[in-house]
């Protein structure tokens, strides 16, 4: 069995490894070995040829492709070690690795720390329990938009789809642009799940539907998907009778939403948190198995890349220093603890060391709310508040935090509304 | 002409009204920052969107190539420019920022690679 | 003319071990089938049980070739390279109604001579099964109650099959049957006319069809629907056993059971249809499971369910399930009503109708070179570390993982597009190897399998179809 030592090892070469490898290697790791399963790094920001992506981390606006160019010619420059075509197995709470791959076979990494940062995986049909037949044509968001801007397979002539998440908004311009029609894009939720540009930019300029409060409730068609019925939803997202459009279509793709990619996170044992469905994690991004460290879309989906740059190159820092040994030592673990109309808070610990830090902590409310006072409390009464004017499920919020300001054994944030 | 605008500067996603003919505006109501009506004046006036695609490509691993346009092009000409895209067909070796139609329908902006196609080994 | 000996119409699990069976003998074998793939029908979608057949109705056809197939399944399932497990049922009785019916049902079972039927507490069962529900007084435990990867069986039957020298045409439709004095001389087929000299139909929803053909169809098959949810591996809440419940006059009811690869199975409905081509899943059908099986097990988890699917058993008016011979048409046999209990039976089935056949005269000759061993693909994910490194050095596709969910390699993914009875859609690489049957799937493996299927096959991927003709699965290149 092939055999590889270094000191941070990264699983995943999307956008969070990158961020996580490069900064691991700045932090002063010597060996830091990127695993990547697919031919080439960047991960998903490859076949996102949109643009969107760097404004808030680089100040431009770049595609996925030259986004990951950044991160790519630094971690080549700073002399990071690759597997790429590698798929991970195992990984171990002792810095144990097991992957594979067509040159070495099964190789068995020993690694000082770890980065988890494997992505997400798109929730299917199957998730959301769509009834009907079971056709082909019907495909998520992002297997499309692999087949359609990696693979020059065109996915469908005639397209509905549901879930206005931003993938979703996002190919239906592209297929649009590549001579498709699409015939609707479906809500469910009587919001909008994506940013509001890419309905603009997506939807509006192109004149395509978009509607809110309707779900598919029946896919139609024994071997090509022939049509969708949409129906009208209720408070309770369920259908409305007599409600039911047909709509006429080859293809239906799905944009309902993303599931941190964990299945090696779980077969490590290491804690969950079942609203994020990813790892908890402290400011560090440590998980509870202390060499294990996870950042971007692992830990929880984010909705902008530069969030999931600026969370992993935290993560590669501190692998670095826990595999240097320089990572500060807690005295007490504060607990972040989700409020009024907050869905989940991340980190979900905060370890207390000696000396005060800063610490950002990202969530997500549950409802969208205009008027809100964020309000950030610990036992002992109210930290801070701060004032905005909307906050939106589909947008991740953020608030600093000084450790010295925190005295008990939590810390909670309510989105208040405003009266 | 009376025209709503969604403005896409933050997440608020305000809804703009502007009132004007052609180039002239008479007035911008509902904006919530300068950014905001900055955005509403010159999307009533021109409209402009950065084109992004791929092109074939001979020669390398993967069949196609990302590309986009070098700044934002007016929205009209979306649909023309994306004919001379799919025209294209590349071989590899292509470089980021290599410019594939330059000037592309006389609107002084190029087409360039996003992505990298290396030759095949 | 294409000829042969025995013509097998149907490629389910039944005429391939019909098939199987008859490549013992001297004959020339060859199955027919309309669809793209072996077992593409009833055989894909059911619940993937091997029954003991305790519940069948005493000394019928069907509960004689049920029990007698149960015990067959151990040294079959070995020879044919068949996941399969003994992991027993569990008939719990949760209310006073329920628990009046136990004796009865222990009586049945003992009239249909499945005698390791055991009568244990509410307690015992508990024990053995903790997610059941607590209020459960006491129950039967059926031992001998099994499951089994029913895609590989009915591929391991035509596989095996077809190493011994039976012939598939897949793809081929029968569209006539030609007779000549009391005797069927020949098939047509929308490949052409086949001459043969005994014919078997076994086209499972679609045998009355065939029968009509002959003038035998003396019944009419009326497709009864099952609709199920499959679960993540990883489910919050999980069974060990298949747990059933109590038959009522009206239904056998729903269960829950694992399925052979670690997923949890809750189904089916039972909704007597006209169409024989709906196989949709709906909002109510799928209601109906999920609150029926919360009796059973109150925690079931259905927001876990990774995928929905339906399958259509051939049930038979008048019911029950028959092999028939006719005096007036001496070289043709006539299989209906193979419901439910038909992937179990199989086994039985086959050896029922070889015999039939030898009374029909078919020569009893055995074929020396018989070999009832059937290698499947290696499971690189079941290999120790040190086998799967072997592995990839002899082969370097088997380092690459394609399935991410279930660990499928290439190596496997390309050694069932090349396999005896090979691999030509999406669908027949999942039922063969998994690829897509995951959490997420085909999420992500579905674009690479395409990929890998086009180039083995040396096609484009517009030629690839998800299942059968028609399911294609892009609309073209983009450039």
């Amino acid at each position: 069995m092939y055999e590889i030592t270094c000191d941070v090892a990264v699983i995943g070469a999307g956008p969070a490894g990158l961020a996580a490898a490069a900064a691991a290697k700045e932090q002063g790791a010597e060996k830091v070995l990127m695993i990547e399963r697919d031919t080439a790094l960047g991960g998903i920001l490859q076949q996102c040829v949109h643009p969107g992506f760097g404004l808030s981390l680089f100040n431009e606006e770049l595609t996925g492709p030259e986004y990951a160019g950044r991160f790519i010619e630094k971690v080549e420059q700073a002399g990071i070690q690759t597997l790429l075509d590698t798929m991970v197995l195992e990984v171990r709470q002792d810095g144990t690795i097991y992957c594979t791959n067509s040159r070495y076979g099964i190789t068995m990494v020993k690694s000082g720390s770890v980065v988890l940062a494997m992505g997400c995986r798109e929730k299917t049909r199957g998730n959301i329990q769509i009834p009907g037949t079971r056709p082909a044509g019907i495909y998520t968001a992002g297997s499309a938009q692999r087949m359609v801007n990696r693979q020059n397979e065109m996915v469908g002539k005639k397209v509905v789809i549901l879930g206005s998440g931003d993938i979703g908004m996002i190919m239906a311009r592209r297929l649009t642009l590549e001579g498709a029609k699409v015939v609707a894009v479906v809500e469910v939720m009587d919001y909008l799940a994506g940013l509001t540009r890419n309905r603009v930019q997506c939807l509006d300029d192109f004149g395509i539907p978009l509607l809110l409060s309707h779900t598919v409730t029946r896919i139609v068609g024994n071997q090509r998907v022939e049509g969708v019925y949409v129906a009208k939803v209720d408070q309770n997202r369920l259908p409305i009778p007599n409600t039911e459009m047909f709509f006429d279509c080859d293809t239906l793709l799905l944009s309902v939403g993303l599931i941190p990619e964990n299945e090696l996170s779980k077969a490590a044992s290491i804690e969950m948190d079942n609203v994020t469905n990813g790892p908890v994690v402290n400011q560090y991004m440590q998980t509870s198995a202390p060499r294990l460290f996870a950042c971007g879309n692992v830990v929880h989906v984010n909705d902008l890349v530069d969030n999931v740059s600026i969370e992993s190159m935290l993560a590669g820092k501190n692998a670095a220093k826990y595999a240097m040994g320089q990572l500060p030592s807690s005295k007490r673990v504060v607990v972040c603890r989700p409020g009024e109309n907050v869905r989940y808070l991340c980190p979900q610990k905060i370890a207390v060391s000696d000396e005060a830090e800063d610490v950002t902590i990202y969530f997500r409310v549950k409802q969208p709310q205009k008027e809100t006072t964020l309000k950030v409390s610990c036992e002992e009464g109210l930290l801070f508040e701060k004032r905005l004017p909307r906050v939106n499920p589909g947008e991740m919020q953020h608030i600093g935090v000084s450790t010295a300001s925190l005295s008990g054994k939590t810390l909670t944030v309510d989105a208040e509304k405003r009266n | 002409m009376e025209k709503e605008i969604t403005c896409t500067i933050c997440p608020m996603g305000c809804r703009i009204m502007v009132c004007g003919e052609g180039e002239v505006i008479q007035s911008v109501k509902g904006y919530t920052c300068a950014r905001g009506e900055q955005y509403a004046r010159s999307e009533f006036v021109h409209p402009v969107r950065i084109l992004t695609s791929t092109a074939l490509v001979s020669g390398s691993s993967e069949p196609l190539v990302a590309v986009r346009s070098s700044r934002p092009l007016p929205k009209e000409l979306l649909m023309n420019c994306m004919k001379k895209i799919h025209m294209l067909h590349l071989q590899a070796p292509v470089y980021r920022y290599q410019v594939l139609i330059p000037n592309i329908m006389d609107t002084g902006v190029d087409i360039v690679a996003t992505g990298e196609a290396k030759t095949q080994d | 003319m294409r000829n042969t000996d025995v013509l097998i119409i149907g490629a389910g699990a039944v005429g391939c071990s019909i098939a199987r069976e008859l490549t013992k003998y001297q004959v020339r074998v060859l199955v027919v089938e309309k669809k793209e793939d072996v077992g593409g029908d009833a055989s894909k979608a059911n619940s993937a049980i091997i029954h003991t057949g305790y519940d069948a109705s005493p000394d019928t056809l069907e509960s004689q070739l049920v029990v007698a197939a149960n015990p067959m399944y151990d040294k079959l399932t070995k020879d044919l390279d068949v996941p399969f497990s003994r992991i027993g049922g569990i008939l719990p009785a949760i209310n006073q109604e329920q628990y009046e019916k136990l004796p009865a049902l222990k009586e049945k079972a003992f009239k249909n001579r499945v005698y390791d039927v055991e009568y244990l507490s509410g307690k015992e069962l508990l024990k053995m099964e903790p997610n059941l529900n607590p209020e459960t007084k006491a129950g039967l435990y059926i031992p001998r109650e099994s499951i089994i990867d029913p895609f590989l069986l009915v591929v391991g039957y035509a596989e095996n099959a077809q190493q011994n020298g039976a012939d598939f045409l897949l793809g081929t439709e029968v569209t006539g049957i030609h007779k000549e004095q009391g005797k069927i001389t020949a098939v047509e087929t929308t490949a052409g006319e086949i001459s043969c000299k005994w014919v078997v139909n076994a086209a499972g929803l679609h045998c009355d069809e065939i029968a009509a053909m002959v003038g035998k169809n003396d019944y009419t098959v009326n497709p009864r629907k099952g609709q199920f949810y499959v679960l993540d591996k990883n489910t919050s809440c999980k069974v060990e056993h298949i747990i059933l419940p109590i038959p009522t006059k009206v239904t056998k009811g729903k269960l829950m059971c694992p399925t052979i690869h670690g997923n949890m199975l809750v189904g089916p409905t039972a909704e007597d249809l006209s169409d024989k081509e709906d196989r949709s899943t709906d909002a109510a059908g799928l209601k109906s499971v999920a609150e029926d099986v919360r009796h059973l097990i109150p925690n079931v988890n259905l927001r876990d369910t990774i995928t929905q699917y339906s399958g259509l058993r051939p049930n038979r008016n008048p019911e029950g399930l028959h092999v028939d011979t006719y005096d007036d048409l001496k070289n043709y046999v006539n299989l209906s009503g193979v419901r439910s209990t038909g992937l179990t039976a199989s086994a039985s089935l086959g050896k029922y109708v070889a015999q039939t056949l030898l009374k029909l005269g078919m020569p009893a000759e055995m074929n020396p070179d018989f070999n009832p061993v059937r290698k499947g693909i290696v499971r690189f994910r079941e290999l120790t570390r040190e086998q799967q490194d072997q592995m990839i050095q002899k082969n370097p596709l088997y380092g690459r993982v394609i399935c991410r969910c279930e660990t499928i390699t290439e190596g496997e993914i390309v050694a069932a597009i090349h396999s005896p009875i090979p691999a030509r859609s999406m669908d027949a690489v999942k039922r063969r190897v998994r690829a897509g049957l995951g959490r997420c799937q085909g999420g992500f493996c579905g674009p690479r399998v395409l990929e890998i299927l086009a180039r083995e096959m040396g096609v484009s991927a517009e030629e690839i179809n998800k299942n059968d003709k028609g399911s294609y699965m892009i609309a073209g290149k983009v450039r």
